[in-house]
Parts: C-alpha cells; sequence; structure tokens
C-alpha cells in the first residue's frame, strides 16, 4: 500500500487502494454466490437428490434469490437481547472475515498489503472470528445460542492451538513469514510445495501428516460438519444463530461462508504452492505474454485450487457423521497438538541441520 | 499522517480503557478490553513493529480474552451488590493511577524529547521477527525458557488443584472402544419357536 501511494501520489495511491479493496470485495462475493450453490449441490449429489435447480438454469441464481429474500424479511430482535453486542456480532464476523483477505496474495504481486507477517495477520484474524460467535450467542440471551457459543469458543481456541503448531513448520521450511515468499518456496513444479516436499526427502512423511491435521483443524475452526457442534441442529437447534434472521444471519452466514474459502485459501497457499501450477514447464513461452496476462493464468490456478478444496469440504459435511464434542477435544488436545509439537521439533531439526535455509 | 493514526488510536485506547472500569455490565467491559488490546496492536504496527502487534492480537485478544470472557459470562454476579462499596476504593485506586503516571512521566523525561526519532524496530535484522528471535534465542535464552518454565510450573499447579478423580464416574476407553467388533459385542442365537431363551 505504501509502495502504490508513492508511485501514484497521495490521491491515486488511495484511489488504487481502495479500488483494489472493492474489486477484492466484489469479486469475493460474487464466487461465494456460487461457491453456496456448489457447495449445496455436491451436498444434494450424495444423497442423490438434485439440490436447487429452479431459479435459473441448473439453480444458478439461486443464491442470489436467497439474498433478496434474506434482505426484505423482518429483523427480529429478542426483546432479552442485548441489542447493540446482538448487532454488533454479525458485523464484527463479516468484517474480520472480510479483513482476513487484505494479506492474501492471489497472484504473484497481486495483493491488497504484502506484509512481512502475513501469515501471523491471517492467524491473528481468524483467532478474533470467535468473538463474532461468543458475542452473538451471549447477547440473544437464550439457553441454545448461549451453549453453542460456548461450545464454539472452546473448539476454537483448542483448534487454533494446532494450526498455529502447523504454520510454524511451515514457515520454517520457507523460512519466511511473508506470504509470496511461502508460495514462492514452492515455485519448482508439484513435487516442491509443502503438501508433498519431495526436494526435502526425509520431511516428505511429516508434511504430508502435518496437511491432513491442518486439513482437519480447518474443518474445526470453521465449524464445519464434521465438527459443527456449535449448531448442531439436533441438540441445540441452530446454537449461536437461533434467535438471527434476515440480514443479521445473512452477515452470519456470508462470514461463516468467507471464513471457509479463506481457510481454502491458506491451505493453497500453504502447502498446495498457491498461484504456481503443478509443473513448470514453458516459463519462456508464457513470459512472451504481458504480466497481467500471465498474472491471469497464476489466479485461474490459484481459485483451482480453492475450489477443489472447497469441493472437499462440501463433500466431508455430506459423507462425514459428527463428532462427539468429548471425542473433538480429544483429538485436539491429545492428537493433533502432541503430533503438531513433534513435528515442529523433526522440521526445525532438519532445516538447522540441513541448512536449507540461508 | 502517521501522527493523525498515533492520535486516533490513543484517543480509541483511552475511552475504551475508561470504559471497562465504567460499563455496568462485566461482558461489556471485557469487550471494552478487547477493543483497547486490539488498538493497542495498532500502535505497535504505528511503530513498525508489526510481529509484536500480530503477538498480541493472537495471545492476548485470541486467547486470553477469550478465557475472560468465558469465565465473566459464567459467572452470576449481582451486579448492585458489587458495585455497592466501590467509593471505599476509589483512593487507593487513585493512588495507583498517580504512581503509574508518575512513573511514565519520569521514564519519558529521562530518555529526552529526541528519542522516538531514534527508535529502530528492528535493530540488526531486515524484520521485526528476525530482530527479536535474534536476541531471545542467543543472549536471553535462560531468561527466556525460564519464563516458559515458570508458565508450565502455574500450568501444572493448577491442574493438580483442581484435579478430581471420581471413581463412580465410567469412562470410555477410546483404544478398548475402537478394537472392539461386532463378535465381541454380540451372538447369534437362533430361537426356536415358542421356546424364548
Amino acid at each position: 500500500m505504501s509502495g502504490l501511494i508513492e508511485q501514484n501520489g497521495l490521491l491515486g495511491g488511495w484511489l488504487m487502494v481502495i479500488g483494489q479493496m472493492l474489486l477484492f470485495t466484489v469479486v469475493l462475493l460474487l464466487s461465494l454466490a456460487f461457491l453456496l450453490l456448489m457447495d449445496r449441490k455436491v451436498w444434494a449429489a450424495v444423497m442423490m437428490r438434485k439440490g436447487p435447480n429452479v431459479v435459473g438454469p441448473f439453480g444458478l441464481l439461486q443464491s442470489f434469490a436467497d439474498f433478496g429474500k434474506f434482505l426484505l424479511k423482518e429483523i427480529i430482535i429478542p426483546s432479552g437481547a442485548n441489542k447493540t453486542v446482538f448487532l454488533l456480532a454479525p458485523i464484527l464476523t463479516l468484517t474480520l472475515a472480510f479483513a482476513a483477505w487484505a494479506a492474501i496474495p492471489v497472484a504473484p504481486g497481486w495483493v491488497i498489503s504484502d506484509l512481512n507477517v502475513g501469515i501471523l495477520y491471517l492467524f491473528a484474524v481468524s483467532s478474533l472470528g470467535v468473538y463474532g460467535i461468543i458475542m452473538g450467542g451471549w447477547a440473544s440471551n437464550s439457553k441454545y445460542p448461549f451453549l453453542g457459543s460456548l461450545r464454539s469458543a472452546a473448539q476454537m481456541v483448542s483448534y487454533e492451538v494446532s494450526i498455529g503448531l502447523i504454520i510454524i513448520t511451515v514457515i520454517l521450511l520457507a523460512g519466511s513469514m511473508n506470504l509470496s515468499d511461502i508460495v514462492n518456496n514452492q515455485g519448482g513444479g508439484f513435487w516442491t510445495w509443502h503438501m508433498l516436499s519431495f526436494n526435502h526427502l526425509l520431511l516428505f512423511p511429516v508434511m504430508l501428516a502435518m496437511f491432513v491435521m491442518f486439513f482437519v483443524s480447518a474443518l474445526a475452526e470453521t465449524n464445519r460438519p464434521p465438527f459443527d457442534l456449535p449448531e448442531a441442529e439436533s441438540e441445540l437447534v441452530a446454537g449461536y444463530q437461533v434467535e438471527y434472521s434476515s440480514t443479521p444471519y445473512l452477515l452470519f452466514m456470508i462470514g461463516e461462508y468467507l471464513n471457509i474459502v479463506l481457510m481454502c485459501a491458506m491451505m493453497a497457499i500453504l502447502f498446495l504452492g498457491g498461484w504456481h501450477g503443478p509443473v513448470p514447464l514453458g516459463a519462456d513461452f508464457v513470459n512472451q505474454f504481458p504480466a497481467w496476462m500471465v498474472n491471469l493464468g497464476h489466479l485461474a490456478w490459484f481459485m483451482a485450487k480453492i475450489v477443489f478444496f472447497f469441493f472437499l469440504f462440501a463433500l466431508t459435511k455430506a459423507v462425514v457423521p459428527r463428532y462427539r464434542y468429548d471425542q473433538l477435544m480429544r483429538l485436539g488436545w491429545k492428537i493433533f497438538l502432541p503430533t503438531a509439537l513433534v513435528a515442529v521439533v523433526v522440521v526445525g531439526g532438519y532445516v538447522v541441520y540441513s541448512g536449507v535455509q540461508a | 499522517m502517521e501522527l493523525i493514526a498515533f492520535y486516533i488510536f490513543a484517543a480509541i485506547i483511552t475511552v475504551s480503557a475508561m470504559a471497562v472500569i465504567a460499563a455496568r455490565n462485566p461482558v461489556h467491559s471485557v469487550l471494552w478490553l478487547i477493543l483497547c488490546f486490539f488498538t493497542a496492536a495498532g500502535l505497535f504496527v504505528l511503530i513498525g513493529a508489526e510481529f509484536l502487534a500480530m503477538l498480541l492480537i493472537v495471545v492476548y485478544v485470541g486467547a486470553v480474552a477469550v478465557l475472560f470472557l468465558f469465565v465473566v459470562m459464567m459467572l452470576d454476579v449481582d451486579f448492585v451488590e458489587l458495585k455497592q462499596g466501590t467509593l471505599e476504593y476509589w483512593p487507593f485506586a487513585g493512588l495507583v493511577g498517580l504512581a503509574f503516571i508518575a512513573e511514565i512521566a519520569i521514564a519519558s523525561f529521562a530518555r529526552g524529547p529526541g528519542a522516538r526519532d531514534v527508535f529502530n524496530p528492528a535493530p540488526g535484522a531486515d524484520t521485526n521477527a528476525e530482530a527479536i528471535g535474534a536476541v531471545m534465542y542467543t543472549d536471553y535464552v535462560l531468561l527466556f525458557q525460564l519464563a516458559g518454565l515458570i508458565l508450565l510450573v502455574a500450568m501444572i499447579g493448577a491442574i493438580v488443584l483442581t484435579l478430581r478423580h471420581r471413581p463412580e464416574v465410567k469412562r470410555q476407553n477410546i483404544a478398548r472402544q475402537t478394537a472392539r467388533r461386532r463378535a465381541d459385542a454380540t451372538t447369534k442365537v437362533s430361537v426356536e419357536p415358542g421356546k424364548g431363551l
């Protein structure tokens, strides 16, 4: 951002920054509409249903119809609710979900803010996401939402620990906390992706395990099935969302799905080479084209990876039964935490003794 | 520009810190406290210490304040009763506040007016994180480890104090549970009609 201001002057720089933010927001919201549909379609396909297919061809416009419905309904605020906090919670969730995208590099140089501590920023913002849920559950002044928010807070705090440690292994391997550097560290084809890391063959089993653990932790962190205990409909009706209706509910839902897409993007960046294609061939040919066209190609790879992970999220929702709460906690604290801790030691030792980083 | 941002952040911190004390509802107090932490992280970013800022958010806002919020939400406190007799503490609180102000004043006067200009957020390294790591794991490694050990002891102490073994509770042995097969739990009996088992 400061670079843009230096290049284009104060006013031009600010306009560029605001333009980038608008572009990100619009693209994210639009793609979210279709990802939501994809989620429902995949779910339906597993159950051998057709899914939404009435609004538009193949139900493509279903999300927009839902959007209109949410906007036009009445906002109901329970009389015993803490009004300010009640309305603040969904706004907070949505804002944080968008804020995290400021640090995501979608193609070489295409990022709103290329932070030195990009990965920590993502971690920090996603750890703030729990407040929207706690505040929403508490402010509703009702039993089920409160229980749901307590569950979700405990769950998210627990799995953040293992996510943090897994991220540390990637940071150690890449030698940087800058997301662009982490992606460029995996630029040499799919065998250098951190998920496989064939170029550090000793670490292959470790990093593969870290990747799987990150995926599972991401499911738990975003309260997705099989870890959707905060909104377990069979016990808590809908958890922290029970009292929400209309637009506040919509904000919660958009925030939740944006967080899921964010987790997919994080997995793509940390483990699957971000914007890099699987085989680094034809670089000479590609570089004949102007830079923005090359970047569009990179963007396509990045989005393809995100969609792939989103598909996995949707599939998991459809095929895996819900965990019991004590098993969830056991998995987080007794299995993931020690394993990730050992992995940090192993990767750290490897990096020190093999001198991977300069 | 930086100055404007500083004054905005400073104003938000001051107001939210006051609101922490003034709020009638303890949950609101904690929420104000979170805003205070968050803005303090903003101040860290302003002086170029982005690593510390992120750590502040991850540790204090993301973990510690969640626990605060947990505890406060679960407590069933009578707020009216709690508010009674607050006035008795004001002289003492004022004394503590005065001591704080005096200490900060002494420290800033001792450093002199030009101190901010020579401040370097990452001495001897490219980034903040590298600078901290280089010092923390070399010169101060013993102190760092000691701090970790103290925290560990505190944690174990808390667990030991609150751990109760209740023999009458039935617990699930996960290993045994997953090792169970259908043959271990069920038997197939062919019952002849009219006889029963």
